[in-house]
């Protein structure tokens, strides 16, 4: 159990993180998140299966990812030391397997053998398909065409791991449709298939569960840099899209009260333009509403229809967040900050250049808050940065923007 | 007032209409038609013809972006509906024209729960009420989150429906039942909306089992309803039956067709 968060007071037996979270969803699968909640429970009680999934984490995933000092980060910014999370090491390139292999553990030992999940940047699509490939369950993965167009390596590597992957056309053809056509799917085959979803988000109990698949960075991470830099960091930075990477980050850090807690959202071309999914950033859009199962914050319009959002990072590219971060920001634990897509490709290219580490673009808007935060803090501060996935995805897109 | 004309509202108007179908031996039959396909007018004019056709009651679809519990059919017609405009408030001016023009069949109005939270669940269960709607059926709002809806609907006399599942146990059908006004919309596949071939095998076996835990709330089958041999089996099983991606589709192809289908589906015996 020591590499898993369970048994935390959040979320209560509803699914509530104070008011958010819940389930908002149709009858249909009512009963299939309350059967996935008592094998979640009973699963998480069995050291066998706690056992078999930190077995595969060390010897499959390659766990513990290490800690890294970014020095010549640290160094050309001339504030505090900057130190990275390394998720982008974990196998498949992001900190999505560790949730991704935590469902497919479940999904197996519940007997569902039909795996569906829904995709943005395709990290979860390519983690969800890689597991289902390991556990010889069937993956079949919903993909907004938009997306589709831009992270054609993931699409090829889902295809070529065995997963199906199916275009979405409908609505804004990223995420959130993708979500969308995965719940549909779910509810026509519900007694067959397990929804392997891939965010801190939808309804009671995938909130909870993503969390403790997820929690393993922060305990790991807490524990590094004690041993690296002699103290724990005066600051935790993460991106924030549905929000995984970052809940798993903050929780080992909760009860920490000096440490702050920042998550990052896609700034897109800026707040005033409305072209962006920072759903804290922007209260004329950004209030509390519902989503895809979940009671959180959302970008909708005065009529409560929901908003098409723009990112230059498909995994942040969603109009809502995890309801626990909504909980968290609430109740001023955690704070939300926004990084536009040139702050976040600029961060991009100075960790490519500083440190040879090509992050993510979701994780270089957790590196551009850093940039921006560094400068004005003390050498002997310290920053730490979930790097929460690699780069190599999104070479494409980041050809197509730097000039170099 | 155009409502004046109306004996009975709310709840008691949806009993009424169960009863006189059962009176008549027969299974009332409730069409689902969104406000705002192919335009706003045109969906008026699509339900005043049905009103005119004697069918029995009507849900009033409330567009919005994510219907996650649709198929591609009233998907594609909700944002059709969007795209011309269509908000909560024009969903409530629609009822109350209605009305104005005499449609006295109780009209319960379905949408998702998002663009009711942003109106403000009071304010709507009040305006709704004021317009001359009878209820409201909220497909992702299930009874667990039921309550700060439930209260509202109650200060207005208004019916909330609730759904039940092939997948549901027999422990929520009861509970479904307790909480459920007006009647249950009784989901007859796991899936989403959309005409299908058949009825499921299962089905008479399926009623039968919700029946013996639901008491007397009324049965209402919907999904996949979509032609009059398909609704002839439905009498003397469920006390309603609900047909929507069809009469979206015959919505697409004009007044008449929707007056047509209408016709043969309300008297189908």
């Amino acid at each position: 159990m020591s590499k898993m968060q369970n048994g935390s007071a959040m979320p209560d037996e509803r699914g509530y993180f104070g008011e958010f979270g819940g389930r908002f969803v149709p009858e249909t699968l009512i009963p299939a998140l309350d059967e996935l909640t008592a094998a979640y429970h009973e699963a998480m009680a069995d050291p066998a299966f706690v056992a078999e999934f930190n077995q595969l984490q060390a010897t499959y995933v390659g766990r513990p990812t290490p800690v890294t000092y970014a020095r010549r980060l640290s160094e050309t910014l001339g504030g505090a030391q900057i130190y990275l999370k390394r998720e982008d090491l974990a196998h498949t390139g992001a900190h999505k397997i560790n949730n991704a292999l935590g469902q497919a553990l479940l999904a197996k030992r519940m007997g569902k053998r039909r795996i569906v999940a829904e995709t943005g940047a395709g990290q979860h699509g390519v983690a969800s398909a890689t597991v289902s490939s390991l556990l010889g369950l069937d993956c079949h993965v919903y993909m907004g065409s938009v997306d589709i167009a831009r992270q054609q390596p993931n699409v090829f590597r889902m295809k070529l791991l065995g997963a199906e992957v199916i275009p979405v056309d409908s609505g804004s053809r990223t995420l959130k449709d993708a979500i969308n056509e995965a719940i549909r799917d779910w509810v026509t085959n519900v007694r067959t298939t397990f929804y392997l979803l891939g965010s801190a988000l939808g309804p009671h109990p995938y909130p909870m569960i993503v969390r403790d698949f997820q929690s393993v960075i922060g305990i790991e991470a807490r524990e590094q840099i004690q041993a690296l830099a002699g103290r724990l960091p005066d600051v935790c930075i993460a991106c924030v899209g549905g929000g995984s990477n970052a809940i798993g980050l903050f929780h080992a850090f909760r009860d920490d009260e000096d440490i702050e807690l920042i998550g990052v959202e896609a700034g897109g071309l800026g707040i005033s333009s409305g072209q962006h999914a920072a759903r804290f950033a922007d209260p004329d859009i950004g209030r509390p509403g519902v989503l895809h199962g979940t009671r959180s914050f959302v970008l909708q319009d005065a009529d409560g229809q929901i908003l098409n959002t723009h990112s230059v990072s498909a995994g942040l590219d969603y109009p809502s967040v995890g309801p626990e971060h909504a909980f968290l920001r609430q109740s001023e634990r955690a704070f939300y900050t926004y990084a536009t897509d040139e702050e976040a490709l600029n961060a991009l290219k100075l960790l490519s250049q500083t440190e040879g580490i090509i992050p993510a673009l979701e994780s270089a808007h957790a590196v551009a808050e850093a940039i921006k935060r560094a400068p004005a803090m003390s050498k002997d501060s310290i920053i730490l940065v979930n790097l929460s996935g690699r780069g190599d995805k999104d070479l494409d897109t980041v050809m197509r923007e730097l000039h170099l | 007032m155009s409502q004046m004309t109306r004996t009975e509202t709310g709840l008691d108007a949806i009993a009424a209409m169960f009863a006189r179908a059962k009176a008549e031996n027969r299974a009332a039959f409730l069409p689902y038609y969104p406000i705002g396909f192919p335009g706003y007018d045109d969906s008026l004019a699509a339900i005043e013809a049905m009103a005119a056709e004697d069918v029995d009651g009507f849900e009033i679809g409330m567009p919005f972006s994510d219907p996650l519990a649709d198929g591609p059919t009233v998907q594609a017609a909700t944002q059709k509906a969007l795209e011309n405009g269509i908000t909560v408030s024009r969903c409530l001016d629609a009822v109350r024209e209605l009305r104005a023009r005499g449609v006295r069949q109780p009209m319960l109005m379905m949408g998702y729960l998002n663009p009711i939270l942003s109106y403000g669940i009071d304010r709507f269960a009040h305006d709704a009420h004021a317009a001359g709607a009878d209820g409201l059926i909220i497909p992702d709002l299930p009874p667990e989150e039921g309550a700060i809806v439930a209260a509202a609907c109650a200060r207005e006399g208004l019916g909330l429906v609730f759904f039940l599942a092939p997948t549901s146990s027999d422990e929520r059908v009861a509970l479904v039942a307790r909480q459920a006004t007006g009647f249950i919309y009784v989901v007859s596949l796991t899936g989403v909306t959309g005409a299908r071939d058949h009825l499921p095998e299962y089905l008479t076996q399926f009623i039968h089992r919700l029946r013996a835990h639901a008491g007397d709330v009324p049965l209402v089958l919907g999904f996949g309803i979509s032609t009059p041999e398909q609704a002839q089996r439905l009498h003397g099983l469920v006390d309603g039956f609900i047909a929507g991606s069809a009469m979206v589709k015959a919505g697409a192809a004009g007044t008449d067709a929707v007056r047509e289908l209408a016709r043969s589906l309300r008297r189908a015996r």
